[in-house]
């Protein structure tokens, strides 16, 4: 069994009340395609939160490649190779689909603090953008503003800066939420041509999705993990289908 | 193929938005020929460009990294009492030098603040900057010693320029031409930082700044830099104000200057370097005039433009202005490539 890329031990996290995340052990292994899944309001966000360090556990450990990173900020986090997506897409709406992979481009290279030279004579950092832009099909809409994309292509947007950090950890929050089923698929192709040797944690609702794209899954009720396995472990278990997969599966 | 393209004009675009337009020497035209045209309003240019300086080390601070701030004049105010102390005490009045220290103080009175203010947002950190600015004013007015207290200090001895150019303050042709340069200066600096990688993560910032830090940005830091920046250069503003002037009073540091340089802004446009001249001018220019014309209620007629600003334009009169060629330019049969859009910026 080799050592897991990002661990967490007994993370705990409440507000106030509320447990949000109770006692997760839960590992991530190096080039993984592991699914979160969980009724509303089980903590799936929550967690994702505190993997990418958004905000810090109440009790508990995040383990990056067996180093202690709890206490390490969510930029800086980035650095050591955890990137995120967010459910709702946080997009430069202003600015054009390059310069929104640039500005993320810029910051993995270490080009973002220089002052004197034009962004656009940095052709290292034009070049990497424009070829990821390529890899996501996304060449065509390049110098469009991100406001005018139809939502799909802006959850892909949404994908490409996080891919333009060279993540070894890939964290998904609902990569297709909001997107008419007409145009899900540019999302799903894209997610299935993800690097190999990036871990990938992917948030879901749709059952197709998890299924198809998971070798492993994990439930989450109440803040707690319920069930953890294969995707053919969880689909035959009949106490993950009572709370969960019989109940809301879309699917 | 439209793929193609595509991302060639993106590319082409980015390359290029750094370059030099052909209509950009146009102000600096301007500017010199007023100099020769109106030699008798060389008072009133000054003060004009001055204001633009310091509009335009706003700009940088709102217009791109989008930190809305009341308390802006805290650091002309600060330069321009460095320069002022500094002379009628006796210590220093030679004008380069003191020039840069009133920069430099502005810049460090900016990291001081910036690094406290910066953690806070929105509505806060509006508050804050005013707090800061008035702590700063009440501490002017009440180290009178030094500071000369509400009546400030006048008949600043300034060294002749270079030790041969007086400062004249009936015919200020060397104030003119010294802030002129030191003003193309200050924009060739604004102008190079904004099309850096540096000022493209500024308006990340601005654009998106909670999604920065899921990018690996340092964004408390950068805030920091960009805000020391902007006060060195409001520093720069105050401190050749005071030198233009041969005095300096309260009022450099005051909410009136700090929300007159705001609407100035508003006006002219934020976030596009020449807003900051465009709407100095215009706001400087409409105020001479009306208050000529309607002495009593002058500040009506500002009240009324500043109305239609904000409901039609809220990208100032740049904005209008880009908005009303793009249109024009799309109409033409001929045109049919993609437009080029300005980023547009959300309202106040």
């Amino acid at each position: 069994m080799t050592a897991p890329l990002l661990e967490t031990r007994a993370l705990t996290r409440n507000f106030g009340a509320l447990l949000a995340t109770r006692e997760v052990d839960f590992r991530l292994d190096a080039g993984a395609r592991h699914a979160l899944i969980g009724p509303n309001g089980a903590g799936k966000t929550t967690l994702v939160n505190l993997l990418a360090g958004v905000i810090s556990p109440t009790r508990g450990q995040v383990l990056l490649k067996g180093r202690d990173i709890t206490g390490v900020g969510q930029a800086e986090r980035v650095k050591l190779g955890i990137a995120r997506t967010f459910q709702i897409n946080r997009l430069f709406r202003g600015l054009s689909v390059l310069e929104n992979v640039y500005i993320a481009v810029a910051e993995r290279m270490g080009v973002a603090p220089s002052m004197f030279r034009p962004a656009g004579r940095r052709t290292d950092v034009v070049n990497e953008s424009m070829h990821l832009l390529d890899t996501l099909r996304l060449t065509a809409d390049a110098g469009r503003r991100v406001s005018e994309l139809p939502y799909g292509r802006q959850r892909l947007v949404e994908l490409a800066i996080a891919l333009a950090l060279s993540p070894e950890v890939l964290l998904l929050d609902e990569p297709a939420a909001g997107v008419p089923s007409a145009e899900s698929h540019i999302i799903l192709d894209a997610i299935d041509r993800l690097p190999p040797e990036i871990a990938v944690l992917i948030i879901d609702h749709d059952m197709d999705l998890v299924f198809r794209f998971a070798q492993r899954i994990t439930v989450m009720v109440s803040g707690a993990v319920f069930a953890s396995g294969t995707p053919r472990e969880i689909g035959a278990d009949p106490e993950v289908r009572a709370v969960y997969l019989g109940q809301t599966a879309r699917g | 193929m439209s793929e193609y393209r595509g991302g060639a004009q993106a590319r082409t675009a980015l390359a290029r938005r750094h370059r030099v337009r052909a209509w950009e020497p146009l102000p600096w035209i301007v500017a010199l020929g007023f100099f020769f045209a109106f030699p008798k309003h060389l008072g009133f240019g000054t003060e004009v460009l001055v204001t633009i300086l310091f509009a335009l080390s706003l700009d940088l601070v709102l217009g791109y990294a989008g930190i809305v701030t009341l308390g802006h004049a805290a650091f002309f105010g600060v330069g321009a009492y460095t320069v002022g102390m500094l002379a009628k005490h006796g210590l220093w009045n030679e004008p380069l030098t003191s020039l840069a220290l009133a920069g430099i103080v502005g810049a460090a009175v900016g990291l001081g603040s910036g690094l406290v203010l910066l953690r806070t947002r929105g509505l806060t950190l509006l508050m804050l900057t005013l707090c800061t600015m008035a702590l700063l004013e009440e501490a002017g007015n009440l180290a009178h010693t030094w500071t000369g207290g509400f009546d400030g200090l006048d008949s600043l001895p300034i060294a002749p320029l270079l030790g041969r150019f007086e400062f004249s303050p009936l015919y200020p042709t060397t104030q003119y031409l010294y802030v002129l340069v030191v003003l193309f200066l200050c924009f060739v600096f604004v102008r190079t930082l904004v099309y850096s990688p540096f000022g493209q993560s500024l308006t990340g910032i601005r654009e998106n700044i909670l999604r920065m830090p899921a990018v690996g940005a340092p964004v408390p830091r950068r805030l920091a830099v960009c805000y020391t920046l902007s006060a060195g250069i409001a520093g720069i503003a105050g401190g050749i104000w005071a030198q233009a002037n041969a005095y300096v009073n309260l009022g450099t540091l005051g909410l009136d200057r700090a929300a007159t340089v705001l609407i100035m802004l508003a006006l002219g446009g934020r976030g596009r370097l020449y807003g900051a001249f465009v709407g100095a001018i215009a706001y400087m220019v409409l105020s001479h005039f009306l208050s000529k014309i309607y002495p009593t209620a002058w500040q009506l007629g500002l009240g009324l433009l500043l109305v239609v600003i904000a409901l039609f334009a809220h990208n100032g009169i740049l904005g209008l202005g880009e908005t009303v060629w793009r249109r024009l330019r799309v109409s033409r049969p001929l045109n049919m490539g993609a437009p080029q859009h300005r980023t547009p910026n959300p309202p106040l």
